[in-house]
């Protein structure tokens, strides 16, 4: 028996073998990384939150999380007055954000000339780069005195009003930017057939391209809902109520978000710390938080995909 | 009877020689177009008016201050309050974002475009990535409070703030823009065309090395124009920072401070300077010194994208 050699070892260098399987788990760690943050996200809440429920339930308190406030310092958890506050903000910035994007995204996609486009575009990309802290800073030293207090002189410097404005500006550029894409992406074709059969351009607008691009759309202003939601500082420096809230239902109040009642508890962390429950009440509220955000953007990625999906 | 039936018939005729010979000039759709430009206009409108209201604020202190307002450091009193010690620690953290976020999220975007396999593994790191760039920037807060802020005191970087220091708040701003990073990175790789891939498989290059040296340099541009619009990112964020316990009062280090004690003891940034200076009763620095602030930072914001924007018309590629 003779062994059988191949006349040229096709295998190449192992050390060179060698390199390419070191890189390639080095690009999988790189790559795992994701998922052990968002393990560790997942963790830490958790842990934190059921300490904080069990915690209400050992000492018989669980009827805090439905009373008058939101008080963490003297054990007060009503959720009511953080969802509903953070509900109100996001409710009044997509009426704000819901005009003046599409209208801007409807204009970008199917009326500006390409110049037009080049020179408008970037500038509606300049409001998407303002920090949320300086949007904080106008609501305080703009908004909620030239334009809130003006309208109704009986709310005060700080209102839900005035935050829900200012995080209204925040997301306009996100509906305009997502729904514009959508609207690019329906098929000249479409329009092409609709001029042929004698519509003008607003009829091709409203009937054609609009219903064409909806999933788009729709996922613009959820992803938009979703990020007025999980808005910190625009709501904690322009709505007010640092440390606690009462249940109202009036934007003209100041009122407390889930996102606000964190950052108004953390700044004080190290005196909460260890004291009842209203440090542990942190990670409650990002959880609820983290959640919502989380079923928001799942459907809107779903939306995304079946727009993508149709052309 | 036939009077009408001409009437009508001349209305018909009228209507359609006006519409095929006429210009149409509908009041609707001129309004619709008019609607639409003026909604467009009142987002640029509102800018305009945001910046105006915020540089009248800051002119008086920039100009009597000049750079000394942004070389001086935190102080109580407002005639000598400035940012330096703010940009420091932005600059800290900007750094420490380049170092772990730049690296991991290039070599993630890496293995999902090159390497993954059509996996569940693989779509559980997609759906990650995914849902971590829409997850609240203060969630990440909560996060660098439970785990970086031990990990930093668990590797004796504790310090004076037991790990409430600014190289938590770097690992911190890096998670938060990770998932930002590989999104950029992917799109940026995915646009390399397959051509240039196989000319390297052709004369027999290995994976690796096709990937050092075609795709990732073909992806450069594309890579650079995100990096360094991550890092205007993290230079604004806020949030996690007073989650994980930035100084928002005043502090200062004692003359003798080591680089590791400045590194491990209190710190603020440039955004949470804005913050904490809109807040103070004192309206010199609320009405004064925090449009001052919002200036600087807005400055370096505008520099950032100036050289994003310029990185992507020098290096542009098209295939």
């Amino acid at each position: 028996m003779t062994t059988h050699k191949p006349a040229i070892d096709l295998s190449g260098d192992p050390r060179r073998r060698n390199r390419e399987r070191f890189v390639r788990t080095v690009f999988f760690v790189a790559g795992l990384i994701s998922i052990l943050i968002s393990i560790a996200i997942i963790l830490s809440l958790v842990g934190e939150a059921w300490t904080f429920i069990s915690g209400l339930v050992d000492e018989g308190e669980l009827s805090s999380l439905w009373s008058i406030g939101w008080f963490p310092r003297r054990g007060l958890f009503d959720l009511r007055t953080i969802v509903v506050g953070t509900f109100i903000i996001a409710v009044i910035a997509i009426l704000v954000a819901t005009p003046l994007g599409l209208g801007a995204a409807v204009y970008l996609a199917e009326y500006a000339s390409p110049r037009a486009r080049r020179t408008l575009k970037p500038i509606i990309e300049m409001l998407a780069g303002i920090p949320s802290v300086v949007l904080g800073f106008w609501a305080l030293s703009f908004i909620g005195p030239e334009i809130v207090q003006r309208i109704f002189p009986s709310s005060g410097v700080f209102s839900m009003l005035s935050a829900g404005l200012a995080v209204g500006v925040l997301i306009t550029p996100l509906v305009a930017s997502v729904s514009e894409d959508a609207m690019r992406a329906v098929p000249q074709s479409l329009r092409e057939a609709s001029f042929g059969l004698g519509a003008n351009r607003v009829t091709t607008t409203i009937r054609v391209v609009l219903p064409a691009a909806i999933s788009g759309i729709m996922a613009s202003l959820i992803l938009a809902f979703s990020r007025a939601i999980g808005e910190t500082m625009v709501v904690f420096m322009a709505a007010g109520a640092v440390g606690g809230a009462l249940f109202t239902v009036n934007p003209l109040d100041p009122g407390q978000t889930m996102t606000a009642a964190i950052a108004s508890l953390a700044i004080g962390t190290d005196q909460v710390a260890g004291e009842g429950l209203a440090f542990q009440s942190l990670f409650f509220v990002g959880l609820l938080l983290f959640l919502m955000t989380l079923a928001l953007n799942s459907a809107s990625n779903r939306l995304v995909r079946r727009f993508r999906e149709i052309y | 009877m036939a009077s009408r039936t001409s009437a009508t018939q001349r209305a018909t005729r009228d209507a359609v020689r006006a519409s095929l010979e006429g210009r149409r000039t509908e009041p609707g759709a001129v309004v619709f177009k008019i609607l639409l430009l003026v909604m467009l206009l009142s987002s640029l409108l509102i800018l305009v008016v945001l910046l105006a209201d915020i540089l009248a604020g800051a002119w008086p202190t920039l100009r009597d201050r000049g750079l000394g307002f942004i070389t001086s450091g935190l102080s109580l009193n407002p005639e000598t309050a400035g940012v330096w010690t703010g940009i420091i620690g932005s600059l800290v953290i900007a750094f420490l974002v380049i170092l772990l976020a730049i690296p991991i999220g290039i070599g993630a975007a890496v293995y999902l475009e090159e390497y993954a396999p059509d996996n569940r593994l693989t779509s559980w790191i997609d759906t990650a990535v995914r849902n971590l760039a829409g997850v609240p920037s203060i969630v990440f807060g909560l996060l660098g409070l439970t785990m970086f802020v031990a990990l930093v005191n668990g590797i004796g970087l504790g310090g004076s703030t037991e790990g409430k220091n600014v190289i938590a708040a770097g690992i911190t701003m890096a998670a938060l823009v990770l998932p930002i990073v590989i999104i950029t990175s992917a799109e940026a790789i995915r646009a390399v065309p397959a051509t240039i891939r196989e000319a390297g498989y052709g004369v027999g290059a290995t994976k690796w090395e096709v990937i050092r040296s075609h795709v990732l340099p073909s992806a450069f541009p594309g890579i650079l124009t995100g990096t360094v619009l991550t890092l205007a990112r993290a230079f604004g964020e806020t949030a996690p920072l007073l989650v994980i316990g930035v100084a928002t009062g005043f502090f200062s280090a004692s003359a003798d401070a080591t680089l590791i004690d400045n590194l491990t003891g209190p710190y603020t940034a440039l955004p949470v300077i804005v913050f904490s200076w809109s807040r103070q009763t004192d309206p010199a620095f609320a009405a004064t010194l925090a449009p001052a602030a919002i200036t600087v930072l807005l400055a370096v914001l505008f520099v950032l994208n100036g050289v994003a924007i310029y990185f992507r018309n020098r290096f542009e590629k098209r295939w």
